[in-house]
């Protein structure tokens, strides 16, 4: 076992909270300027997280709080296999069981909107699954590997290759961050016909560890988003991490501009998008790989 | 040697002494026994043969016990074919389903013909054992003992429960053995013929125990996977004759070892591809499966899930070196990652809890035909990981509904709304069963990933497009159904618990094999799986998931383990406040009664989302059927005709 | 760092004829900005520590008050926005009005006015934030520990 692989972990855990914070104050204060108001100051998550941490905790059952602790250990656990260089897939797979305790504490309060906002992610889920896995599957067809240590290795960014997974993973970020048009199962935003959602029977410090682990969930995503930019190049960070700022940016532009959709259009929206441009993206790869180039 | 012959004849032994003995007591005491030193049996069997195949290196061969001629077993294996055939007729003329008869003859009739005029093949050996049937008779072994253990309290149950069916269990569970019987003997034969002859009689056993309540729904359902069965096994004769005819062999590893450059390959291959096609309910054939789930529990939980369907799929793998870039592995992935994709779409709009499981079944043998039909050693290594860790979370699912069934009355998954409180352990097991399905650290999910690979690797797009959305949509029906188990009702009251003690066990041991197989998969893969494929392939396979993956799925086993040590730690002594989930402030004492406009108590009711409109039998089954059955007949005619031409 | 940097409020409309919700609302767009003090309109009593009511409590709404209120975390603050609020306005003498919404659960806050102005509004929540403060200050140092199961609201038939 090589220790070595403790350094990124290690930073990851303690520095992703700086980083995430960052992203969420850049969000709301520039949501807040596009809506034309002041808006709350840039530490604003900071303050919202330490009052949640204050406050007293209310629970509808023990199980919930198990089940959420479970998402954010899982959700910082698939993020340390990333960071570590791990297997991408898995670090999806991982991924997708943090979600799935999430739901399941979201179902477990048995009350209509906690219900309403837990199926809902169910269908989220299924709309943004078949792009994790073909983003996984982009960067293995790309690089040859599935292992980050090694697509972080490569002469040419896998963008290059990939412009038609990268875009739907983009797309996909929209479901992810919870951003209108498709923040189904439950928003940032007021108060609206499902309330809370998913979180609505979480509160305090629970809802506290739950706001981190999706703090560790949106900067993972957006590391996600810069691997598609690295190579052996140490330049190339820097431009993985301005892309990363520029999605972000273009996504708080789509959470403001759209309402939201029926389930069902962001259903069918999604896997055809998924379908169009990493499906022909794939074909292609596999033409040329099949042609021997 | 003589130990497959004891365990061969003990079990039938048990069958035919179960099918005479009426009295309860007697019989179930039997049963259990019987099941108990079958497995002791079958896993002494299994540790032998295991043994001879290291020392022989590959596989043992038994041309055949030297003190008996083959001629006897020949002449049995006569007899019992045309014992089917008549049963068959019978049964198809007392309930006007005369086109039984014609598919029972035309599957039948031939081989009989070879055998009367001499044409049989006989070269080689009859029975042939390497890793892959040991890990089968594993399989079929345990899980089936665990069944029919499983079979005494639940027939007991069941009969209780309906009054308006004939009380046969001693029909039921002589069946039971009989099958176990006639798989033991699938999987052990090499010869084409022999394995015919165990092929038809799971077929028959199936037609019989659907048919079981002999209700008319039963009846026209146990026609249906008759036809349907016999249809495959046609094609299964077809194999035979050509193989004999052509290669003048009659033994599937003759056709395995040679046949890789034997002019027309393709046809048998593609023949007998056909053939796993019915057996194990791939797309146009998909709907025998679900009416089965008329049987009682215990009958589909062995033939409908654990073992029987995977007798298909067995094939598929046994001749997955001869699909290897040729058009019947196209035919086999295509119609394989079809169904897969296919099936967990319709489960979504299922919430009978026995259909939703049928549904995944054929969902699962779609994804295992399909990584057979890739013909590397990298996928059907996946194929054979999802074929053992399928055969024991289906299983147990089946038998945890069985039981919930019998304990709630009602085996649909909106009232296992709260089980968690209702039945915890049963909700803990089902977890359980759940998890090993479609969740990360779990045994299926490793085998998709190997699967994933495979599939990327040999270029095939369609495959690698069906995967990803097909675990999209099963995670979606797996996912609603555990949420249901999880909902904690406050102010409400465990059942009574009635399941009986041994089926408590049974589920129990199922559920620790599970954690078993998801700790040692990759020494399972080492041991028993690579040098098979080794043999198979030609090649020497390596490890097919590295040492780091292996670890982190180890340690997120170990994670989720320590889940609940750690939570209590959280829960215990914890300024903490019990609310109400919310209701707009309008819950009238507890979370399932809310106060409406005029001032009254109203009873809330949490659905899943089934989307009928969308997924449900009535849009998408039919479209469905017909797009494979139009891969079926496109693909069976370019590979034959391209075979010939 | 104080608790009153994220306020999060609780919007419930007892009896009002909408005129204050109107207001209330109105405090939320970008022309007054609450969102400024780091005020967000949750409408889930869960995470919410400010409980801001609109209109009169009356026999149908008081058990919803009363229900949503223990549905928050401790600290938690009451704001009665508009006259109704405070002491049931011109709707008092109504056979069905129990009256302001102290007759139900304590009120740290009485913002008058019909309907109440945004300003006055923001005004009082930037009182109620004081008042928040001290309640936590208050909560640290005699931690009370709740564990039982609360029935209020009990449905009436």
């Amino acid at each position: 076992m090589n220790y070595m692989i403790l350094i990124p972990i290690a930073i990851y855990i303690i520095f992703t909270p700086i980083v995430g914070f960052f992203l969420e104050g850049y969000d709301r204060v520039v949501s807040s300027r596009l809506q034309r108001r002041q808006g709350p100051p840039f530490l604003q998550p900071v303050y919202d997280l330490i009052k949640l941490f204050e406050k007293q905790a209310i629970v509808v059952n023990n199980l919930e709080t198990a089940l959420v602790l479970g998402f954010t250990i899982f959700t910082i656990f698939s993020g340390c296999i990333f960071f570590a260089g791990g297997d991408i897939l898995l670090v999806f797979f991982a991924f997708s069981l943090a979600d799935m305790f999430l739901v399941l504490a979201a179902s477990s309060a048995n009350s209509p909107y906690s219900s309403l906002g837990s199926q809902r992610e169910f269908v989220q889920m299924m709309a943004y699954e078949p792009m994790t896995l073909l983003t996984a599957i982009g960067f293995y067809m790309v690089c040859g590997s599935f292992n980050v240590s090694d697509i972080i290795n490569q002469d040419v960014p896998a963008i290059i290759r990939t412009p038609g997974v990268f875009l739907g993973y983009c797309f996909i970020l929209i479901i992810k961050l919870r951003k209108s048009p498709f923040d189904l199962s439950t928003s940032h935003h007021a108060h609206q016909e499902m309330v809370k959602g998913l979180t609505q029977d979480i509160a305090g410090n629970v809802l506290g560890i739950l706001e981190l682990g999706e703090i560790y969930e949106e900067v993972f995503l957006m590391a996600i988003v810069a691997l598609f930019f690295v190579t052996k190049n140490p330049m190339s960070y820097v431009v993985g991490i301005v892309a990363a700022l520029v999605v972000f940016f273009i996504m708080i532009v789509i959470d403001n501009v759209f309402p939201r959709v029926k389930w069902s259009n962001m259903l069918w929206i999604t896997w055809g998008v998924t379908l169009s441009l990493a499906g022909s993206n794939f074909l292609i790869l596999t033409m040329l790989k099949m042609a021997g180039i | 040697m003589p130990i497959l012959f004891v365990l061969f004849i003990f079990t039938l032994l048990i069958s035919i002494s179960v099918s005479f003995t009426r009295n309860d007591k007697t019989r179930e005491t039997i049963v259990s026994a019987g099941s108990i030193i079958m497995m002791l049996l079958d896993v002494g069997f299994c540790a032998w043969a295991f043994m001879q195949i290291n020392a022989a290196g590959g596989s043992i061969e038994f041309l055949m016990p030297e003190t008996l001629p083959v001629e006897i077993f020949n002449y049995v294996i006569i007899v019992g074919e045309i014992f089917l055939f008549v049963l068959i007729s019978v049964l198809s003329i007392r309930h006007d389903k005369y086109h039984c008869i014609i598919l029972s003859f035309m599957g039948t009739a031939p081989v009989l013909w070879m055998d009367a005029t001499g044409h049989s093949v006989e070269s080689g050996a009859m029975l042939r054992i390497d890793t892959l049937s040991v890990l089968m008779f594993m399989v079929v072994g345990l899980v089936g003992g665990l069944i029919c253990i499983y079979s005494n309290g639940y027939m007991h149950d069941y009969h209780h429960h309906h009054l308006d069916v004939e009380k046969r269990p001693w029909f039921f569970q002589s069946m039971l053995f009989l099958f176990l019987a006639a798989m033991f003997g699938l999987i052990s034969a090499d010869n084409l013929a022999w394995m015919f002859f165990f092929w038809e009689i799971t077929s028959t056993i199936s037609f019989l125990l659907i048919g079981y309540t002999k209700s008319e729904e039963a009846v026209n359902n146990s026609f249906r996977a008759l036809w349907m069965n016999l249809l495959g096994g046609c094609g299964f004769t077809v194999a035979i004759l050509y193989s004999a005819f052509m290669y003048g062999s009659g033994n599937l590893t003759d056709l395995i070892y040679k046949g890789a450059w034997a002019p027309g390959i393709v046809i048998p291959v593609v023949c007998l591809s056909f053939a796993a096609f019915t057996k194990s309910a791939q797309m146009p054939f998909s709907r025998w499966l679900l009416g089965a789930m008329v049987a009682p529990t215990p009958s589909s939980a062995l033939l409908h899930s654990a073992t029987m369907v995977k007798a298909g799929v067995y094939l598929l793998i046994r001749i997955s070196p001869l699909m290897t870039e040729n058009l019947a592995g196209v035919m086999v992935t295509t119609i394989g990652g079809f169904t897969f994709f296919a099936a967990s779409l319709l489960a979504i709009s299922q919430s009978d809890g026995k259909k939703v499981l049928a549904y995944s079944t054929i969902s699962n043998l779609g994804l295992i035909t399909a990584c057979s039909g890739v013909g590397q050693p990298a996928a059907t290594w996946a194929a054979v990981m999802l074929l053992l860790f399928h055969a024991v979370s289906k299983s147990l699912m089946f038998l945890c509904v069985g039981a919930v069934e019998n304990a709630t009355g009602s085996r649909d998954i909106e009232d296992m709304h709260g089980l968690i409180v209702k039945m915890p352990k049963m909700a803990f097991i089902m977890t359980v069963g759940i998890c090993g399905m479609f969740l990360a650290p779990f045994g299926m999910l490793v085998a998709k990933w190997a699967a994933l690979k495979a599939y990327i690797d040999s270029n095939n797009v369609l495959l690698v497009i069906f995967l990803v959305f097909g675990s999209a949509t099963t995670m979606f029906y797996w996912g609603k159904w555990l949420g249901k188990l999880f909902a904690v009702l406050h102010q409400s009251e465990t059942l009574r618990d009635i399941v009986h003690k041994s089926e408590w066990y049974v589920m129990y041991v199922l559920t620790g094999l599970i954690i078993i197989l998801c700790t040692t998969f990759p020494l399972i893969g080492q041991i028993f799986v690579q040098p098979m494929l080794s043999v198979e392939f030609g090649v020497t396979v390596g490890q097919i998931i590295s040492d780091s993956d292996v670890r982190v799925m180890l340690m997120m086993l170990i994670m989720i383990a320590l889940m609940p040590i750690l939570a209590i730690f959280l829960i215990y002594n914890r300024k903490e406040k019990m609310t109400m989930s919310y209701m707009a402030g309008a819950n009238a004492g507890d979370d399932r009664h809310f106060v409406d406009a005029f001032g009254g108590i109203r009873p809330s009711y949490l659905s899943n989302w089934y989307m009928d409109s969308y997924f449900g039998e009535k849009r998408i089954l039919f479209p469905s059927l017909c797009i494979a059955a139009g891969f079926v007949i496109v693909l069976m005619i370019l590979a034959i005709g391209g075979a010939i031409g | 760092m104080k608790i009153s940097k994220s306020p999060w409020l609780l919007h419930y409309d007892a009896s009002s004829c909408n005129g204050c919700d109107i207001e209330v609302l109105a405090s939320t767009t970008p022309r007054f900005d609450v969102e400024r003090f780091g005020i967000i309109n949750t409408g889930n009593p869960k995470h919410a520590d400010i409980m801001v009511v609109t209109g009169g409590v009356n026999d149908q709404t008081k058990h919803v008050v009363k229900q949503l209120y223990s549905q928050m975390p401790e600290p938690k603050v009451v704001i009665a926005a508009g006259i109704c609020a405070c002491d049931g306005g011109i709707f008092k003498d109504c056979y069905n009005m129990s009256g302001g919404v102290d007759t139900v659960i304590p009120v740290d806050v009485y913002v008058p006015g019909c309907a109440v102005r945004p300003e006055a509004l923001i005004d009082g929540v930037v009182k109620a934030l004081a008042i928040l403060d001290q309640k936590r200050d208050a909560m640290k140092n005699h931690a009370t520990c709740e564990v039982h199961y609360d029935n209020a609201g009990k449905g009436e038939s």
